[in-house]
């Protein structure tokens, strides 16, 4: 109850005047109602989807994990450990891993690094808004236990609190090699169809949202967006 | 041959090109790695990604013309196969072509550029719009030499059918479109590097260039559908190339090795050259392409 | 304006009241300023003797003295020499006068002096929106009576089981446990 307090507390107080409900008046004089937080998100939870039939999983699985889409986000100091991945010394295209501009498109996402709370936001946002077989690969070990940063007033520590994680890479910083390694074991936990981290997410949906809205102190968004 | 047959013919043709379109995406795509000194991607890449985008549990609508927006991109690609024919003098792979069916083939270019745009525009992006007046803007300049110089062939062949331009040009080498009217193949040819928009034209598609709508805004079963319209479409726009200009195909291995060529053209040319920006392609194609089109129509003319 | 920097402190000393003078190199100067003189010392520097530069802003927290030091670091571009005015302000209610009018960056750092430290700068643009930290709601983060190690174990769930040893002793007790004995 007092945390339920404070956290409507910490909604006055980091209130975006922005995002209010408001009346506004068209060049034409038209009155229009304008509720940002619903014209620009959807407001909707986010949906188990069952697996299809047993032959039928197997197969998609295996296309699935024979092309990874990456979300090209990168949020520590790992994001420089990305671009080599897709040059000619290791070459990730060769493994069916592509980079991919918008999380719509994209099925993994490399949180490559610590997430400081602002970051995690962002973060949030970009794996709510990607489509539902989606994995999550934890880069170094600030994603595991804060490494470092451990003690930081500003970074999280694990990250399987915010967003179920596939695979964690240990290591500060993983060399690309250890991401390619990454990407091969991902593979084989999705053939095996245990990479099921988006129907965990929204099977697990409260846990998720209290954790974030633990950190995330001006929570100025719906609670799924995407 | 009954109807249904027909149907079977065409079916089984729409199968090959998608397929040899996959294919010759992976190709190209290796062509390009190799370029750059990389392995590149698996050559069956395209067959695992399509069921992995059509296979996406969840997706996101913004309504009904964002939805049809891919079906009208297909609809445009499958369209100009269906009038497109593909085997000179083979009743079987002739598809639905007729006598006017260059100008069909014409407009359907633009359908699904337009289908798209209706599309893209309801889409959640808020530069959507600027992305599609660029890629249109675009287009249309691409669109003027290649109809200069499809005029130009009418007026040479005396005939607006396909079919019957690529018939002419049989018995020989020499007999091709390139060695009879080579200005009209300058023009078309410099125009089909911004149908297939590889650099310097590609700055239209490129999705991190800018936030430009479409490519960033349709995702699984939409890409699937945009990704299947794009191996047909780039065959068979190399087989409209092929028919019109390269003497058309006796046989579906020339039509192969001749589609290859003609669009790997286009992709030696982007990986050689920087991108134009859109004002920049938009001025290009309106200088020497236009100029040797209508050169092109005034040589066949007089 | 051919004039040394020592040259320049002795002309300044006529005007200002400074105190614990330290030349660290040839190029580089501390000189501690009462609160109340900074700014027309500041005007003064930029204007008549060239320090046109703003380097930057920084703060250090003496929590044993109550109070914390601000440091503004200026630099002559045709000299190059580069002199920091310390000046000590109080740690309870921190409050500095703005120096924004000067040089136009001045209120970036002060923006995030305020977060950080929580020093109020009145009249400086922005200074109270959030600069790095979003939705911040304990005392600033960086003044040393904030413990960011509990605050960390409080919010961001710590993994059970991360423990440090000692490698000397570690390895000790494990090679050779009978040492000791």
């Amino acid at each position: 109850m007092e945390s339920q307090n404070n956290n409507n507390n910490n909604q006055e107080k980091f209130r975006d005047p922005n995002l209010d409900k408001r009346t506004v008046i068209s060049p034409d004089g038209q009155q229009i109602e304008v509720d940002p937080l619903q014209d620009y998100f959807e407001q909707a939870r986010p949906q188990v989807h069952k697996p299809a039939s047993k032959v039928i999983e197997k197969f998609l699985n295996w296309a699935r994990a024979e092309s990874l889409w990456v979300l090209g986000f990168g949020t520590g100091c790992g994001s420089i450990e990305i671009p080599p991945l897709t040059t000619p010394r290791f070459d990730a295209y060769r493994f069916g891993v592509a980079m991919r501009p918008t999380p719509r498109q994209s099925s993994v996402f490399i949180i490559s690094g610590y997430l400081s709370v602002k970051t995690l936001k962002r973060a949030i946002r970009s794996y709510e808004q990607m489509q539902n077989p989606k994995y999550v690969i934890g880069l170094g070990s600030c994603t595991i236990n804060g490494g470092m940063y451990w003690d930081s007033y500003n970074t999280i520590n694990r990250l399987d609190y915010y967003m179920p994680v596939d695979n964690y890479v240990a290591g500060c910083m993983p060399r690309p090699e250890a991401i390619l390694a990454a990407f091969e074991s991902l593979k084989k936990r999705i053939k095996e169809g245990r990479a099921d981290g988006a129907n965990k997410y929204a099977e697990h949906f409260d846990w998720y949202k209290a954790n974030q809205k633990k950190v995330i102190k001006d929570w100025n968004m719906p609670d799924y967006n995407w | 041959m009954s109807i249904i047959a027909k149907l079977l013919w065409v079916l089984l043709g729409l199968f090959i090109i998608l397929n040899w379109g996959l294919l010759m995406g992976a190709l190209i795509r290796k062509i390009v790695a190799r370029v750059g000194k990389r392995v590149g991607i698996r050559w069956y890449q395209p067959w695992l990604s399509l069921p992995m985008l059509y296979s996406t549990r969840s997706s996101i609508s913004h309504g009904v013309m964002y939805y049809l927006g891919p079906v009208f991109r297909l609809s445009g690609g499958v369209g100009i196969f269906l009038f497109m024919p593909l085997i000179v003098g083979s009743p079987y792979f002739d598809n639905f072509s007729f006598a006017g069916d260059v100008v069909v083939i014409l407009y359907f270019q633009f359908f699904g550029m337009l289908g798209m745009a209706l599309g893209a525009g309801e889409g959640g992006h808020p530069y959507s719009t600027i992305g599609i007046s660029r890629g249109l803007a675009q287009f249309t300049t691409v669109e003027v030499p290649l109809t200069l110089a499809v005029i130009s062939l009418a007026i040479q062949y005396d005939t607006l059918s396909i079919k019957e331009i690529a018939a002419a040009q049989q018995g020989g080498i020499t007999n091709w479109t390139l060695f009879t009217n080579p200005l009209a193949t300058a023009a078309a040819l410099l125009s089909m590097l911004g149908i297939f928009r590889h650099a310097p034209f590609n700055l239209v598609q490129a999705p991190n260039e800018i936030p430009i709508g479409p490519p960033t805004e349709y995702h699984g079963t939409y890409l699937g559908v945009l990704r299947t319209n794009g191996a047909i479409l780039h065959v068979i726009e190399a087989v409209l190339f092929m028919n019109l200009f390269f003497g058309g195909a006796g046989n579906w291995i020339e039509l192969i090795i001749k589609t290859f060529f003609i669009y790997f053209f286009t992709v030696f040319i982007g990986v050689v050259f920087p991108r134009f920006r859109i004002e920049q392609s938009v001025v290009w194609f309106l200088k020497v392409p236009l100029v040797l089109g209508i050169l092109a129509i005034l040589f066949m003319a007089i | 304006m051919n004039t040394t920097i020592e040259e320049t402190l002795t002309s300044l000393e006529s005007r200002f009241e400074l105190k614990d003078i330290k030349q660290q190199r040839g190029d580089l100067v501390f000189v501690t300023v009462k609160k109340e003189q900074l700014i027309s010392l500041l005007t003064h520097m930029r204007d008549n003797e060239n320090f046109t530069h703003f380097v930057m802003l920084s703060v250090v927290d003496w929590i044993e003295d109550g109070v914390f030091q601000l440091s503004y670091i200026l630099n002559n571009p045709e000299k190059h020499v580069d002199i920091v005015f310390r000046c000590m302000i109080e740690r309870e209610n921190a409050s500095m006068e703005s120096a924004h009018h000067l040089w136009k960056q001045v209120a970036t750092y002060q923006r995030e002096l305020y977060e950080m430290y929580g020093i109020d700068f009145p009249g400086s643009p922005r200074v109270h929106e959030s600069f790095i930290l979003e939705g911040w709601d304990d005392i600033p983060p960086m003044r040393r009576e904030f413990d960011t190690k509990k605050y960390s174990e409080d919010t961001y769930f710590p993994r059970p089981g991360r423990e440090s040893k000692d490698p000397k002793e570690h390895m000790k007790n494990k090679l050779y446990p009978d040492a000791d004995k």
